[in-house]
């Protein structure tokens, strides 16, 4: 996983510096001598050779300086941890929603495989396959946020709320709701078919025959035999699950207009603030790499036949 | 003095592969008797765990038809509440493949226990944890107390293999369904498996059926013996009778293909050909008759069935009479093999 996070901080380096302008380009009036600008540059260190640069980025870096946001005039550090926890919170949203549909979803197309009930549930992940998120969300904000008004339409907490209130709280779930339940209507679907997949699969194998054999009811053979041994690859599922989810975000904070990294990095893509867009990169990275290493956390805990060394 | 347990009548298992039913078990029917072992034998492919299958009522989708009867109750048109009561208690099976009969995720004892708990509701926890340990003691693992919280990876194959028949055997059932118990493990585990399923014969006076592709098995253990071919029996008889006097083409082309030390060197008369799929399958006339070419057409019966030709000596077909075992070297010149 360190040999993972190198490789991730270096490759972001390289895409930084291969960003066009640096630092002093948005800054600096266009009247000022030339001359004295490459003085700047010098003094700043930005002649020095890539791997001084890159020892100092790291430095920064581990020290809690992701460098100057030029278009919010801040320390980009400060930027994101105002939205961090906003994204944190509609991604664990999002991810509740989503085993909370996919769950019982797999299990009844697993265990009523090729019923009329399997039959709309296999659709519906078709559906979900087919249909790119931004367009579902935009259609969802349209039809529950501003026509039947049921949901909040932008933003993370509604104007004037006492941090820390109750109210604050309610407030905060409500403008949650619209954007996680988009998110994962399409998020599932993976997860959906995954489940039921592995249920059919599970029911063939030769331990269910076993269960049987021993006078197991049918009820007892799915609860106790069948479904265990096929949510246990769901948890290998879940590092691939962060990393759509950050994916998600990205689009469903910009189309709710919802205060997190997702709508920052796309607007400082289009604002060309390169100091928040490789900042977010890396974050986003590290969220992956993370997601992958609890994957195996959490598989090593409920499988026997895998422990942690 | 013979007292029948399971008489097996009619019995038509089919599959359903696209649109039509196909029988992989094909009109079965035998007896099996108290305190003995039945073997049944046939290459792979020709229906054996179809059979035992059908018997433990474990097929989810198949069409059965005929009877099995236990006891005078009907196991092929029985609810399953009624069936999950003799399952696992009047009927046990010990399966193919004990890399693959354990489930992953219990602990072995937990495993076992299972079967105790579904048909003793009133045994408390620790007097099932303690029969647990001496079952795992009756099938001869050694340290029983610590395998009883092992995982199913965690032991060898011949150790799996004794899990499950503890588990087949724990609450002693008076039919036992063992289907290629040995298959999958290495020679001298094989012979201990054996042996162990033989001491528990003759420790609880079962039924046993022994289905196996194993010849030299079938010596050392059975009673009686079924020979299978794409899902019919085609010879059925005491053990003696059947090594001694085979009559049927295909058991005598069987006993002929088992390499012995005093034949080496020798051709076998394996018959050629493999068992066909079940959608191939002749369902008219005689499914062998394309795999004895050197007999004329007009010798075949045209639609064999089971004859009695001596007590309790079964042979489907007749023809037998007319069958004889080509020269070797006419053979060879048909089929080119060597
Ligand atoms: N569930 C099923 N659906 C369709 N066909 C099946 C099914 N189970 C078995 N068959 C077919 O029925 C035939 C008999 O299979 P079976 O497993 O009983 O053979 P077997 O004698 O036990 O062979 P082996 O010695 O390899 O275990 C085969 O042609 C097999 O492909
Ligand atoms: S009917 Fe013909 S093909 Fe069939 S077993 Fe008898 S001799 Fe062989
Ligand atoms: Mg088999």
């Amino acid at each position: 996983m360190i040999p993972q996070i190198i490789l991730l901080s270096v490759l972001i380096f390289i895409m930084a510096k291969m960003m066009p302008g640096d630092a002093l380009s948005g800054l600096i009036d266009p009247n000022i001598d030339p001359a004295t600008i490459e003085a700047k540059r010098e003094q700043m260190g930005l002649n020095d050779p890539w791997y001084q640069q890159y020892g100092r980025w790291v430095d920064d870096l581990l020290h809690g300086d992701l460098g100057q946001s030029f278009r919010y005039k801040m320390p980009v550090t400060e930027l994101i941890s105002q939205r961090l926890m906003n994204t944190l919170w509609l991604s664990l949203a999002t991810l509740i929603f989503t085993y909370i549909i996919a769950i019982p979803l797999g299990i009844i197309s697993g265990r009523y495989n090729d019923s009329l009930a399997d039959q709309a549930i296999t659709g519906y992940t078709y559906l979900g396959f087919a249909t790119p998120l931004f367009i579902f969300a935009l259609v969802m904000l349209w039809l529950f946020g501003f026509h039947f008004g049921w949901f909040p339409t932008g933003g993370s907490v509604a104007p004037g709320m006492e941090p820390g209130s109750f109210a604050y709280v309610l407030s905060k779930i409500n403008h949650l709701l619209l954007p996680a339940i988009s998110m994962s209507l399409i998020a599932t679907v993976g997860t959906v078919q995954y489940l039921r997949n592995e249920i059919i699969d599970t029911k063939q194998k030769d331990f269910i025959h076993t269960a049987r054999a021993k006078g197991a009811p049918e009820t007892r053979v799915y609860n106790k035999h069948i479904f265990r041994n096929s949510l246990l690859p769901i948890a290998a599922f879940f590092g691939y699950e962060i990393t759509m989810l950050i994916g998600g975000t990205v689009f469903v904070e910009t189309i709710f207009s919802f205060p997190g990294m997702g709508q920052l990095f796309l607007e400082s893509i289009t604002m060309r603030d390169y100091s928040v867009v490789t900042s977010l990169v890396l974050l986003f990275g590290i969220a992956s790499i993370l997601g992958a290493l609890l994957s195996d956390i959490i598989l090593s805990l409920v499988d026997p036949r895998i422990r942690i060394k | 003095m013979t007292e029948e347990l399971l008489k097996v009548q009619h019995l038509k298992t089919s599959f359903r592969i696209k649109d039509d039913y196909y029988a992989a078990v094909d009109d079965v029917t035998l007896t099996l008797n108290k305190n003995e072992v039945l073997a049944i034998v046939g290459e792979s492919g020709c229906g054996k765990s179809a059979l035992a299958f059908s018997i433990m009522g474990l097929h989810t989708k198949a069409k059965i038809e005929g009877n099995i009867l236990y006891k005078d109750q009907d196991l092929a048109n029985m609810s399953l509440a009624k069936l999950n009561k003799l399952r696992g208690k009047d009927l046990g099976m010990i399966f193919q493949d004990p890399l693959t009969a354990l489930n992953p995720l219990m602990e072995v004892g937990e495993q076992i226990g299972e079967v105790l708990m579904l048909h003793n509701k009133n045994m408390s926890k620790t007097k099932r944890v303690e029969k647990v340990i001496e079952l795992l003691n009756k099938v001869g693992i050694p340290r029983a107390a610590h395998t009883f919280s092992q995982f199913p990876h965690e032991l060898s194959g011949g150790m799996r293999q004794r899990v499950v028949i503890a588990m087949a055997i724990a609450n002693d059932p008076e039919v036992l369904v063992a289907d290629e118990p040995t298959t999958a493990l290495d020679a001298t585990i094989q012979s201990q498996i054996l042996d162990l399923i033989k001491e528990l014969k003759d420790g609880s006076q079962a039924g046993i059926i022994l289905i196996t592709h194993d010849l030299g098995v079938v010596a050392e253990m059975a009673d009686r013996v079924a020979v299978m071919y794409a899902g019919q029996i085609v010879e059925i008889a005491d053990v003696h009778t059947l090594f001694d006097h085979p009559l049927h083409p295909y058991t005598r082309s069987l006993l002929n293909s088992i390499p012995n030390a005093e034949r080496e060197g020798e051709k076998l008369h394996v018959i050629q050909g493999i068992v066909p799929a079940l959608q191939k399958l002749p369902r008219k006339g005689c499914r062998f008759s394309a795999r004895i070419p050197w007999i004329d057409a007009s010798e075949h019966e045209e639609n064999p069935e089971l004859h009695e030709v001596a007590p309790g000596h079964f042979v489907r077909c007749t023809c037998y009479k007319n069958f004889h075992f080509p020269d070797e070297s006419k053979e060879a010149a048909h089929h080119g093999i060597s």
